[in-house]
């Protein structure tokens, strides 16, 4: 079993996820430098797209490392079951590549929104999500000013009908309200997965819920999860 | 060489927040007649081609690749022939 993380230019959660993965999980695992064009991530069982701000955030957020050299192996790799995981501004990169539906969008409240949050599990048939149970209240960071998910009703019945929604921003007791919403995702939208659930992409950082000292733990079971699926 | 102005602009639909708060602020200026605001971006290109629909097509395809998301945006385009 191995992870790899991919590194982009303007990436700057990739030692986060470097670390939570060897450090805390002792799981094996590389980073992966956006340029390897040759690469084809044999060898790799769950490839990592860290959060940062990839390529500046020009044109669009996640528009120019869509088209990284190393996007081509990502995207063969998870369109044969790789398990891909895109955290924040991963997840904007993942939806530009169309491996996910719909778009991340500018805050409602146009501010940059950097705070613990808290978000409820959805759905937990996924690699992804198995360890935690139904709806269960989870705190874990979120750091975006772009993180306000927009697709047009039609997918986002789609995504519903098809149990896609893994995490809904709610208030701390579970509930998903208006005010819980951060940033104006359309039904408190805070993560989702592929029709096949082996890509998924939030907006919060599991990776920065991982020990004691970072004031919550829940995010480990999401990387458990993985582990356990793999193993 | 043909120069080419690429408008791209959110979606009817989609939330623009920033067109929202300027909106406000311009009312907050007194601008009381200001209905609405959406910003997009202009995006202008000189590149080199044979035609004006070989370029066209060219300004499509990078439009809808890249230029624009077309899940949250529109685009049009002026294309204008100009002297090398």
């Amino acid at each position: 079993m191995k992870f790899g993380v991919v590194q982009f230019p303007g990436s700057n959660c990739d030692y986060d996820c470097y670390y939570a993965l060897k450090n805390i999980l002792k799981a094996p695992v590389e980073m992966i430098w956006h340029k390897e064009k040759e690469h084809n991530l044999k060898g790799y069982d769950c490839i990592v797209l860290p959060g940062g701000f990839s390529y500046g955030d020009y044109l669009r957020v996640g528009a120019i490392a869509r088209y990284s050299p190393i996007m081509t192996a990502v995207i063969d790799f998870a369109l044969k079951g790789g398990l891909v995981l895109g955290i924040c501004n991963g997840f904007q990169v993942l939806t530009e590549a169309k491996l996910l539906p719909g778009a991340l969008i500018r805050n409602e409240c146009l501010h940059f929104i950097c705070r613990q949050q808290t978000i409820r599990v959805e759905n937990i048939d996924t690699p992804f999500t198995k360890l935690y149970h139904k709806e269960q209240v989870l705190k874990i960071p979120i750091a975006h000013g772009e993180g306000c998910y927009y697709a047009d009703e039609e997918t986002i019945s789609e995504l519903e009908n098809h149990h896609q929604v893994l995490f809904r921003y709610c208030d701390a007791r579970g509930e998903i309200t208006r005010e819980a919403n951060p940033n104006g995702s359309l039904s408190n939208i805070a993560g989702i997965c592929n029709r096949e659930r082996n890509i998924v992409g939030l907006m919060p950082h599991p990776e920065r819920a991982m020990e004691e000292c970072l004031a919550s733990l829940d995010g480990r079971l999401l990387f458990e999860s993985i582990v356990i699926q793999l193993k | 060489m043909w120069l080419v102005k690429i408008k791209v602009r959110l979606k009817k639909g989609v939330l623009d927040a920033q067109g929202k708060t300027t909106q406000q602020a311009l009312l907050a200026l007194g601008f009381h007649q200001v209905k609405e605001v959406r910003i997009g971006k202009l995006i202008e290109l000189k590149l080199d081609g044979e035609s004006r629909e070989e370029v066209e097509k060219e300004v499509r395809d990078m439009s809808q690749k890249l230029l624009a998301n077309p899940v949250i945006e529109d685009f049009d385009y002026e294309i204008e022939a100009r002297e090398e």
